[in-house]
């Protein structure tokens, strides 16, 4: 949930990286942490197997810049993909602001797809949130891969209430800010609203 | 939008830190945080040196985050506290409704001198965290928002 310090003059806000295993969620955020100024970001934290597969969580904290004097703090997590993870994926998902779906765009993942979206929707309504009403963004990852999903199939599949839609190859961080913008603009209008 | 969101107000913030600051003398302690359980830090105070407390929160909340789920498991309801002893320095972790009051000490202080002087400590807190969860509400509910009055130029400005 949003965190507003009046004394420090800084507002907080929780972004989720969600979607099946290897759909490349960590990879967004590598992307992010690399091509972000040193003072625009803290640490990168991967909590991840020996494999390098996302365990408990990533988190960075990335700093946008001020609105009406107050810096605007974002908190970026990603979740563990793997189906048997799903324990941890409902905690990082406690607090949310906004979420990002990475879609992995090959043909062979289509099912995968679609049980991480569906979990993310339980999940949701499990911590009392419901997807139709949170700020959320549909990101097709991996279009550099030959065996991929046209993308208006992938979209009819997967879209749930006319969210924004980015083709990405986060990989070569194609995509990844637009895709990250379009969430936190999301968050910050909700926060106008009150 | 999801929840209601938490605002903080100088007059709660300072009495928060003064909480910490007289908990970090009690305790002999290195370092008092005091951190959201979505991982947000609130405010600390003491010998922060090189910490970087935003990671700190964020794992301090995860940490937490997962051995309440243990305990669901087990059939207890939550761990009031948790505590990591390390061979010079040491956290205890005391969870206070929505909030984590972290204590880093060493060896110069001891788990049960730290446990005794959070008590207070947490109610303190406690009744502070109340006031702006009540106060978060108000604010909510008042017209005058100062967030109403961002507007598009303000949002897409963060990202020229
Ligand atoms: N070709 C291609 N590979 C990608 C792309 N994005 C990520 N990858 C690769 O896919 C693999 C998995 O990426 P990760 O970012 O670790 O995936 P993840 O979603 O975090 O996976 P979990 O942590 O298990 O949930 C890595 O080898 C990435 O380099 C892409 O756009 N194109
Ligand atoms: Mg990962």
């Amino acid at each position: 949930m949003t965190f507003i310090n009046y004394a420090s003059r800084e507002i907080n806000c929780k972004i989720v990286y969600y979607g099946p295993g290897l759909c490349g969620k960590t990879t967004n955020l590598q992307h992010i942490y690399d091509s972000t100024a040193p003072q625009a970001k803290g640490k990168l934290i991967s909590l991840a197997t020996e494999t390098d597969r996302t365990l408990f969580f990533d988190f960075m904290p990335l700093e946008l810049g001020t609105v009406r004097g107050f810096k605007t703090r974002f908190h970026l997590y990603t979740v563990p993909g793997q189906v048997y993870y799903d324990a941890s994926r409902k905690l990082i998902l406690k607090g949310v602001d906004g979420v990002v779906f990475v879609a992995d765009s090959q043909e062979e993942r289509m099912d995968a797809n679609l049980e991480s979206l569906y979990n993310l929707e339980e999940n949701l309504q499990s911590q009392g949130y419901d997807l139709l009403n949170i700020p959320y963004v549909l990101q097709l990852n991996k279009r550099d891969l030959p065996n991929v999903v046209p993308t208006d199939e992938l979209a009819s599949e997967l879209l749930r209430k006319g969210e924004p839609v980015f083709e990405a190859t986060a990989s070569q961080g194609v995509g990844v800010f637009d895709t990250l913008k379009a969430v936190a603009k999301q968050v910050l209008s909700e926060l106008r609203k009150g | 939008m999801a929840e209601t969101p938490v605002v903080l107000h100088e007059h709660q913030f300072i009495k928060l830190k003064s909480v910490l600051a007289r908990t970090c003398v009690e305790c002999a302690a290195r370092v008092v945080l005091l951190v959201d359980r979505d991982g947000h830090p609130i405010a600390f105070h003491g010998d922060i040196a090189d910490l970087d407390t935003t990671s700190f929160s964020s794992l301090a909340a995860g940490n937490v985050a997962a051995t309440t789920s243990m305990a669901k498991l087990i059939g207890e309801n939550v761990f009031p506290a948790v505590v990591h002893e390390g061979e010079r320095e040491s956290i205890f972790i005391s969870v206070i409704g929505r909030s984590l009051l972290v204590v880093v000490f060493d060896e110069r202080s001891t788990l049960s001198l730290v446990k005794i002087r959070t008590k207070k400590a947490s109610y303190e807190v406690a009744s502070i965290l109340e006031e702006i969860a009540r106060d978060s509400e108000t604010q909510r509910q008042s017209e005058t928002s100062f967030f109403s009055e961002i507007t598009d130029d303000d949002i897409d400005s963060l990202f020229s």
